[in-house]
C-alpha cells in the first residue's frame, strides 16, 4: 500500500523548475531511498512531503501529493498536523539546547498540552527505547542534549520525532556527519523502525541506499528517471542514465 | 568518463581470455591425443593443469578484490560476478580435458577398438561451443550466446548415438572390449559435459549483457 502517492508533481523556485512531472508511490512501512547528483531535486522532493519548501520564498507547486487520501499540497492543509504526521531528520543533528528529556517531550508539550508528568515520562522512555538510547541515557535525562555524541544526537532527534507518533519519517542525509560505525548503527535502527514507520531517505551514499532501502528512486535534473525495487535498480537498472550514475560514469 | 575501474576490468578481461585460451587448448590437445594416439600430447594436457588451476585462483582473487574495493553496481557488478562464474566453468572444462587425456593414455596402450568417427564429431561440436561461448563473452554477443545454448541438444543427440553404438555393438557382444568401450563411453560423456559447461558460459553471458536469467528458463531464450 502506498503511504504517499505523488502525481504530476511540479515545483518551481521562482523561474527555476526544480521538480518536473514526478509520479511515484512510496510504499508503507518500507524504506525508500532517493539518490541522484547534487541539485537533482531529491531533497526538494523530500521537503514537499512535509511542506518544508513553504519556508522558501517564491516556491510554487502543482500536482498532487496524497497522504491518507488527503492532498497535502492544498492550501487547506493544516501544516502542524501534517508535520506531526510526517517528521524530518536532517543532515546535522539539531537537538534543542534543552535537556535530553525536554527534547523528547517537546513535541508532546506542543501537540498534546496538559499531559501528566507520568504520561510524559512514559513517552520519553518509549521514544528513547525505540532508538535504543534508553539504557545509555536513562540516568542522564536532565543533562543537556548538546553534551551527547553526534550519533546520540541524531538518535535523539529521531526519538523526538517518534514521540509525537508520526507515520512517515523523512531523512535527509542522516548519516553524512557520522563515522562508519555510527552510520551502521543508524542503518540498523532504520531497519527496526520500518516495522512501524514509512521511511524515505535522501542519500549521496549509494552503498547506503543499496544496503538499507527496499525501493530506490533515481533523480536527475528535476526528473524521477527510475523508481523500483532496490535490488533491481542496483543490479539491472532499466535506464541508461541510472546505469551511468550508479556505476560512476555520470559527469 | 574513464574510470580507474575500467582499467582494472580490462586487466580482468585479459586474464579471463587467457583462461579461455587455456581451456580451448586443453580440449583440442586431449582430443588430438586420442585421434592420433599421441602420448606426449596427452601428457602435455595433464602437465598444463596446474597453471590453469593457478590462473583460476588468481582470477577469483582479482574479482573478490574488485568487489571489495569498488563495490560495483549494475553492469560492473554483473560483469565481475559473471567473470567469476565463467572462470569456474572454464577451469572445469580444462579439468574434463585432463580426464579425456587420461582415458586417451589408457587407450593408446591398447589395440584400436574401432575407427573414431562420431567422437571426433562430438568433440568438434564441443570445441565450437566453447569457442563461441568465449567469443560471445568477448563481444558481449547475446545472439551468439543464444546459438551456443541451442546447440547443446545436438551434443546430447551425438552422445546418445555414440553411447548406443558402444553398448550395442561392443559391450553387449564381446566382454573383452569392455575396458576400451567403457573408456570411450567416458570420453563421450566428458565431451558432452564440456558442452554443458559451454552452455553455462553462454547463459551467463546473456545475464551479463541483458540482466536476463535464461538458466533453467528455456522459455526466456525465445
Amino acid at each position: 500500500m502506498a503511504a504517499i502517492n505523488v502525481s504530476k508533481l511540479n515545483l518551481w523556485y521562482g523561474d527555476f523548475q526544480a521538480l518536473i512531472n514526478i509520479n511515484a508511490n512510496f510504499s508503507e512501512k518500507k524504506i525508500t531511498a532517493m539518490i541522484g547528483p547534487s541539485g537533482c531535486g531529491k531533497s526538494t522532493l523530500l521537503r514537499v512531503f512535509n511542506r518544508m519548501n513553504d519556508l522558501i520564498e517564491g516556491v510554487r507547486v502543482t500536482g498532487k501529493v496524497s497522504i491518507n487520501s488527503e492532498n497535502i499540497i492544498s492550501n487547506k492543509t493544516d501544516l502542524i498536523v501534517l508535520r506531526k504526521k510526517v517528521g524530518m531528520v536532517f543532515q546535522r543533528p539539531n537537538p534543542f539546547p534543552l535537556s535530553i528529556y525536554e527534547n523528547i517531550v517537546f513535541g508532546q508539550r506542543v501537540h498534546a498540552q496538559g499531559l501528566t508528568k507520568v504520561k510524559l515520562d512514559e513517552v520519553a522512555e518509549d521514544s528513547l527505547r525505540s532508538v535504543l538510547l534508553w539504557d545509555e541515557l536513562k540516568d542522564k535525562l536532565n543533562k543537556s542534549a548538546l553534551s551527547l555524541s553526534l550519533e546520540q544526537k541524531q538518535r535523539l532527534c529521531i526519538a523526538r520525532l517518534i514521540a509525537v507518533k508520526p507515520e512517515i519519517l523523512l531523512m535527509d542525509e542522516p548519516c553524512s556527519t557520522l563515522d562508519p560505525q555510527a552510520t551502521s548503527r543508524i542503518e540498523e535502527l532504520m531497519r527496526e523502525l520500518k516495522n512501524n514507520y514509512t521511511i524515505i531517505i535522501v542519500t549521496h551514499n549509494m552503498q547506503q541506499a543499496a544496503r538499507v532501502s527496499d525501493e530506490t528512486g533515481f533523480m536527475l535534473l528535476g526528473e524521477l528517471v527510475e523508481f523500483g525495487k532496490t535490488e533491481e535498480i542496483f543490479t539491472r537498472p532499466r535506464d541508461k542514465k541510472t546505469e551511468d550514475y550508479i556505476t560512476g560514469r555520470y559527469g | 568518463m574513464l574510470r580507474h575501474l575500467d582499467e582494472e576490468l580490462k586487466e580482468l578481461h585479459k586474464e579471463i581470455l587467457k583462461m579461455g585460451v587455456f581451456a580451448q587448448e586443453a580440449i583440442f590437445k586431449s582430443v588430438e591425443s586420442l585421434k592420433n594416439r599421441d602420448k606426449d600430447m596427452a601428457q602435455e594436457v595433464i602437465g598444463n593443469d596446474q597453471k590453469i588451476d593457478e590462473l583460476e585462483l588468481a582470477i577469483d582473487e582479482k574479482c573478490i578484490d574488485l568487489i571489495a574495493r569498488y563495490q560495483p553496481m549494475a553492469s560492473d557488478l554483473r560483469y565481475i560476478t559473471t567473470g567469476m562464474k565463467i572462470n569456474a566453468e572454464l577451469e572445469r572444462i580444462a579439468d574434463i580435458a585432463l580426464d579425456i587425456a587420461q582415458r586417451s593414455l589408457f587407450l593408446i596402450g591398447k589395440p584400436l577398438l574401432k575407427p573414431l568417427v562420431d567422437i571426433p564429431k562430438l568433440s568438434a561440436v564441443a570445441q565450437n561451443m566453447v569457442r563461441d561461448a568465449i567469443d560471445a563473452f568477448i563481444k558481449r554477443d547475446v545472439q551468439l550466446a543464444r546459438q551456443v545454448v541451442l546447440a547443446d541438444s545436438e551434443a546430447d543427440k551425438l552422445r546418445n548415438q555414440v553411447q548406443d553404438e558402444l553398448i550395442n555393438d561392443y559391450l553387449a557382444l564381446d566382454s573383452k572390449t569392455a575396458e576400451r568401450a567403457v573408456a570411450l563411453l567416458l570420453i563421450t560423456r566428458f565431451l558432452e559435459r564440456i558442452c554443458d559447461h559451454a552452455t553455462n558460459v553462454a547463459e551467463d553471458v546473456i545475464y551479463m549483457v541483458e540482466a536476463r536469467v535464461v538458466k533453467h528458463h528455456p522459455e526466456e531464450l525465445k
